[in-house]
């Protein structure tokens, strides 16, 4: 059994934290790239501009990209083969989360959902644990804002809807949250599974690269499909028209119900913050 | 579609003349809220008494910024989604509100609000934060420092930019989705 000693948790998760608000991935910064010089529309272009200039300025500044530093969301593949020491993994990655969002200046978002009092350090994260062979630890963290959360929506479908169903879905929710969730956004979708189950499957698919190609082919291709009729919208960056509303599309399948079709959506704005460490 | 530079409080002149999709640089005073500080607002009104800033001619900006780091008046600060204030603001508008400042669709209230009382809607950059954080040259919380990061702000701005999406006149910036293009045209939510 191999032992990891809580602290080193503790400090990996703070820096992850600290460094994934102020760096866009470097593929979600090519994405804005190859979008701004294939914009048409002069908005849109301006929008590319500034989003470019705000990740410069925050790499350089100190300040996070956006002042939505988000909840802490947490996809962890422990080895069965790995104890923590000190404490349970759950809290080191709290201890994690509070530290590194008071040390890089980062918004505390978290609150009591019916009084609405902030609990004052963003904690507790949200933490997802699967078991997996191994002695490693590997925690996937997205900072996730509310803006483009809301946006989000889960449903059942019958069976019968099928494929079209579930495209006419998706589409349809891209559409009615049209401007809100700062577009252009990142499209986690999960397919089948439980009712609770999908909306786990559509986070976690945001955690891949945009420039990575699903390994199941067909979902690859709908994945293509979905992007498609998702930027003929023309809703734009920020809603104000153009070719590139959404960057990438990222779909996660899972068996189901012979009775249901469970179909999550979660919607990504552009700031698309994740990182990954392996302990 | 014009640009304009304009000082705060706003006057119905310099709002009328405002057309959707124009540019605006604005200087001076506006006050941060957002949920939680627009219902103390409201609860304030409704118990007739003060609010802690003069709403004539006033802007506010919907946002949450984050913490300052030392040296700087303010941490990253870009607009959050203003549709959760709707259900306030057109009562603010009444009372003098002149403008507010977010990202994303307005209800249909709050347009006409615009419409009745001369007022606009201001978009700025969403997830620009650290970009708009710039224009920010002073912040103090005047009101509620016990919501954090929703506490009301007194911030001094310098030529911050803000796009009209809503005028007093009717006029919206956002696209209309494109839904036969997107192959949705006969979309039927289910059941």
């Amino acid at each position: 059994m191999r032992e990891i000693d809580a602290q080193t948790i503790i400090d990996r998760v703070a820096a992850m934290c600290v460094s994934a608000n102020r760096n866009l991935p470097r593929d979600v910064r090519r994405k804005f790239e190859e979008a701004a010089a294939a914009e048409e529309s002069e908005a849109a272009k301006e929008i590319f501009r500034q989003l470019l200039e705000n990740c410069d300025l925050a790499a350089e500044s100190g300040l996070p990209l956006c002042q939505d530093t988000g909840l802490a969301v947490f996809f962890v593949e422990m080895g069965e083969n790995v104890r923590v020491k000190g404490m349970t993994l759950r809290e080191a990655i709290n201890q994690g989360v509070i530290k590194g969002y008071e040390e890089g200046f980062l918004r505390k978002s978290a609150c009591h959902p019916l009084t609405r009092a902030n609990t004052g350090d963003n904690t507790p994260a949200i933490v997802h644990i699967d078991l997996v062979p191994g002695d490693k630890l590997k925690i996937g963290f997205m900072a996730k804002g509310g803006g483009s959360e809301n946006m989000s929506r889960v449903t059942m479908l019958a069976p019968a809807q099928g494929w079209e169903g579930i495209k006419k879905f998706v589409v349809n929710r891209v559409a009615e949250a049209g401007p809100n969730p700062c577009p252009p956004i990142v499209v986690g979708v999960g397919i089948g599974g439980t009712f609770e189950l999908a909306p786990t499957l559509a986070k976690k698919a945001l955690l891949r690269k945009l420039d990575d190609a699903n390994p199941d082919p067909d979902l690859q291709a709908k994945e293509e499909e979905l992007l498609e009729a998702i930027n003929a919208l023309g809703i734009g960056p920020m809603g104000l028209g153009g070719k590139t509303t959404a960057l990438g599309v990222k779909i996660s399948m899972h068996p189901c119900h012979i009775a249901s079709l469970p179909l999550a959506v979660n919607i990504q704005c552009h700031s698309a913050r994740h990182e990954e460490v392996v302990i | 579609m014009a640009e304009y530079s304009l000082t705060t409080p706003l006057t119905d002149e310099n709002l009328a003349q405002l057309r959707a999709g124009d540019v605006v640089k604005l200087t001076g005073t506006i006050y941060t809220a957002r949920d939680a500080a627009h219902k103390r607002l409201i609860d304030l009104l409704d118990k007739g008494d003060k609010l802690p800033f003069e709403l004539q001619g006033a802007v506010v900006y919907y946002v949450g910024p984050s913490p300052a780091p030392e040296g700087r008046p303010i941490g990253s600060a870009g607009p959050t989604t203003s549709y959760r204030m709707d259900t306030y603001a057109f009562r603010l508008h009444s009372l003098g509100l002149k403008a507010t400042v977010g990202k994303g669709k307005r209800s249909d209230e709050v347009k006409q609000a615009l419409r009745d009382h001369t007022a606009v809607y201001f978009g700025a950059t969403g997830g620009a934060g650290a970009l708009l954080s710039q224009r920010i040259k002073e912040a103090k919380v005047i009101a509620f420092e016990e919501l954090g990061p929703e506490a009301i702000r007194e911030l001094t701005v310098e030529d911050f930019p803000l796009l009209v999406i809503n005028d007093a006149h009717g006029n919206e910036l956002y696209a209309v989705p494109d839904r036969p293009a997107a192959g949705i045209a006969d979309y039927a939510p289910p059941a």
